[in-house]
């Protein structure tokens, strides 16, 4: 009996709770919120992010840096060309131990939890620091590619016309390249201007991602520019601007979300492309992609060498998964269509 | 109809217009003294070598001036001889490869072209299949799979997939090596016996009657194909399996099996003919996915083909080189689309009314 209570009490606060989160959001992020946490998929995908985040904040502990003042570069134990397997000893240069090693492991002998690269790169604190890059690149190149598309596209749609023509035949001259190749061209451009590093890449890959947000905006705004209740504002003598900015951009916008969490991780994936080739990050720099690189001088020793491989790639596909399963959810979540179809 | 398609036609020289203006933005990034050390090959003894080919390529003058050089060339006033201009198919020397661009691109393309055709039937036909059974089968094993297969395939970066398969196919087992063919093949292609017809080693090779060669390329092209393969399997099962399912959720479908028909004959002749319609949209994506992928898969592979010609000319800042694959890859893309909507036009009627 007094469990029951306790399950018909503990219910009411979620209620309350979800009440109350309701009426700080509104009803329709709401709804997505509670999909979203409701959904086995993105329950799954917010999971792995969650572990992306907690490596990510706790890089530091993790895997303390030899240098402080740039982390992200990646510890090196001499400079043997073979690679060593995972667990052998720190010989030389051996970067701060973390606090948990000892009491776990008993000694203070640092070792190489995943192994070494070629050159002697650590692939672990490559991997632990990788996951800042990731999420870093990731983000920022999806925050810039998306407002320009947003621009882009509300504009166009609003405007309508010549303007919507001008931008749309724009927009499809930058489709007219694969994305990895016109990102390639362009960062290897960049790169004498720029300098070496992470910005090249980045500002290729913005120049080109922005094209999939313009059209999916204003597609979306095009169809709800129709919807009843706009016309109804416009009829009671709302202003134009208004009316985009209250009325149609909030409703319009959740397609553009889905891609953009969708897009996250194929940003991710084309970067440490770009890196693998060798027009990302610089060697040394704790980046997935630039560590997969160095399983190239090795293409017919991977049998061996298998740890060059797995350990970046394992941690770049759970990555690129853990975003496409949230954007999964999500879509199905806010498509009314596929509603019940699933 | 006609309409339509000349309407789309005309459409054609706009977009290469706009894929030569963004190519010429991008290269204008670089300032005069950077471009002209393009032109040159050696490094230059002084500076006023530098002016001098500022001058005399008229990297200085106003910016549409130089547009217009770089598209169709200009004259050499001591020769009096037309120089460069990309429309005479002039790209300039590639500093990675040693020769013109132009030559590297001709070179090169065969053993590209022999990869991309052959992976075109396993990259739509796969796709296609998979997103059939699945729609078939929706919401039993096969569905939840391929569903599964569908978002796990399409977070898997196709350089980690190629060098898993590596792993696996050669370095464990050595099934499949890397390269275009072996040393031994390689010598008998060179060979005076040996006829190129097609610059394709596997058509030539069965030309010849070298079932040897073949079965040699065949064996060296497996692990590419697969690997530019799989991720479009991933994005061409998505869209069939929705328009399957969208088709077979339709009033005539139920008529037929209202009237009897037998469930096989439901799903091949009434239902695919609809539910595959979308699939040719799929083709222009298949050609990106195409251009971007020899990239990557060639420079896993160690394969010689444009692509990684192209991935070697990035990273040493080979300008003209990547410029001139980068405007290749523009001008395939255009014209692919173009046929793509015209087909799209000649199957689906409704297209052609809007």
């Amino acid at each position: 009996m007094a469990a029951i209570n306790q399950e018909t009490k503990r219910e009411g606060f979620f209620q309350r709770l979800g009440r109350q989160i309701e009426g700080w959001v509104g009803i329709e992020t709401y709804r997505m919120l509670k999909g979203l946490v409701t959904n086995p998929i993105s329950i799954a995908g917010l999971v792995l992010l969650g572990i992306f985040l907690f490596i990510a904040i706790f890089a530091p502990v993790l895997a303390p840096p030899a240098h402080v003042d740039d982390p992200f570069q990646i510890p090196r134990d001499g400079y043997g060309a073979v690679p060593k397997p995972p667990g052998s000893l720190w010989n030389s240069r051996q970067p701060p131990l973390p606090f948990w090693w000892k009491p776990i492991m008993g000694t203070e002998q640092w070792t190489h939890i995943m192994g070494t690269a070629s050159g002697q790169w650590d692939i672990y604190y490559g991997v632990v620091w990788g996951t800042r890059t990731a999420l870093r690149v990731g983000l920022i190149i999806t925050l810039i590619g998306a407002a320009i598309g947003v621009t882009l596209g509300a504009i166009s749609a609003y405007y309508g016309g010549i303007v919507d023509m001008v931008i749309m035949r724009i927009t499809d001259i930058f489709m007219a390249f694969p994305f990895l190749p016109a990102a390639m061209t362009l960062s290897a451009i960049l790169t004498p201007v720029m300098g070496k590093g992470l910005f090249p890449a980045m500002v290729a890959l913005s120049v080109f991602g922005w094209t999939g947000f313009a059209r999916l905006l204003r597609s979306d705004i095009l169809s709800i520019r129709e919807r009843e209740y706009v016309l109804a504002a416009r009829v009671i003598g709302v202003r134009d601007a208004q009316i985009m900015f209250r009325h149609v951009l909030p409703n319009a916008i959740f397609p553009t979300l889905v891609l953009a969490s969708m897009r996250i991780g194929s940003y991710v994936i084309t970067f440490s492309a770009l890196s693998f080739l060798g027009i990302g990050a610089e060697v040394g720099y704790a980046d997935w992609g630039q560590l997969l690189s160095f399983a190239r001088a090795w293409m017919t020793q991977l049998g061996e060498y298998w740890y060059i491989v797995i350990y970046p790639g394992v941690a770049l596909v759970l990555f690129c998964l853990s975003w496409n399963l949230v954007g999964d959810a999500l879509r199905d979540i806010l498509d009314p269509r596929l509603r019940g179809t699933q | 109809m006609v309409n339509y398609i000349i309407r789309r036609l005309l459409l054609v020289p706009v977009m290469l217009w706009g894929v030569t203006i963004l190519i010429f933005g991008m290269f204008s990034f670089l300032s005069p003294v950077e471009r002209s050390a393009l032109y040159v090959r050696d490094i230059p003894r002084n500076e006023r070598v530098l002016e001098g080919i500022i001058t005399r390529y008229g990297l200085d003058q106003p910016i549409y001036i130089q547009y217009w050089k770089w598209l169709v060339g200009h004259k050499n006033e001591v020769t009096g001889e037309v120089e460069g201009g990309i429309l005479r198919g002039e790209f300039g020397y590639s500093r990675t490869a040693s020769q013109p661009v132009a030559e590297l691109i001709r070179r090169r393309f065969p053993a590209t072209l022999e990869l991309a055709l052959l992976a075109v039937i396993p990259v739509v036909g796969g796709g296609v299949l998979l997103g059939v059974v699945a729609a078939v089968n929706h919401n039993k094993l096969a569905d939840h799979l391929a569903r599964i297969f569908a978002i796990v395939g399409w977070s898997f970066p196709d350089f980690v997939f190629g060098l898993l398969v590596l792993m696996f196919f050669y370095a464990r087992l050595e099934w499949f090596p890397p390269g275009r063919v072996s040393d031994w093949a390689n010598r008998a292609i060179m060979s005076e016996e040996f006829r190129s017809y097609t610059q394709l080693v596997t058509l030539d090779s069965l030309l010849n009657l070298r079932l040897d060669i073949f079965w040699d390329a065949v064996r060296h092209m497996i692990l590419p194909v697969i690997t530019l393969a799989y991720l479009w399997w991933a994005l061409n099962l998505r869209v069939t399996r929705s328009s399957m399912l969208e088709v077979l959720r339709q009033d005539y479908i139920t008529t037929a099996r209202a009237k009897g028909l037998v469930e096989r004959l439901v799903i091949n002749r009434h239902a695919l003919p609809n539910g595959l319609m979308p699939v040719v949209t799929l083709g222009g994506g298949t050609v990106i996915g195409l251009l971007g992928g020899v990239v990557i898969v060639e420079t896993v592979f160690n394969y010689p083909g444009i692509g990684s010609a192209a991935a070697a000319a990035a990273v040493n800042l080979d300008v003209l080189t990547i410029l001139a694959f980068t405007l290749m890859n523009g001008f395939i893309l255009v014209v692919a689309n173009v046929i793509v909507d015209i087909l799209y036009a000649v199957i689906d009627p409704r297209v052609r009314l809007d």
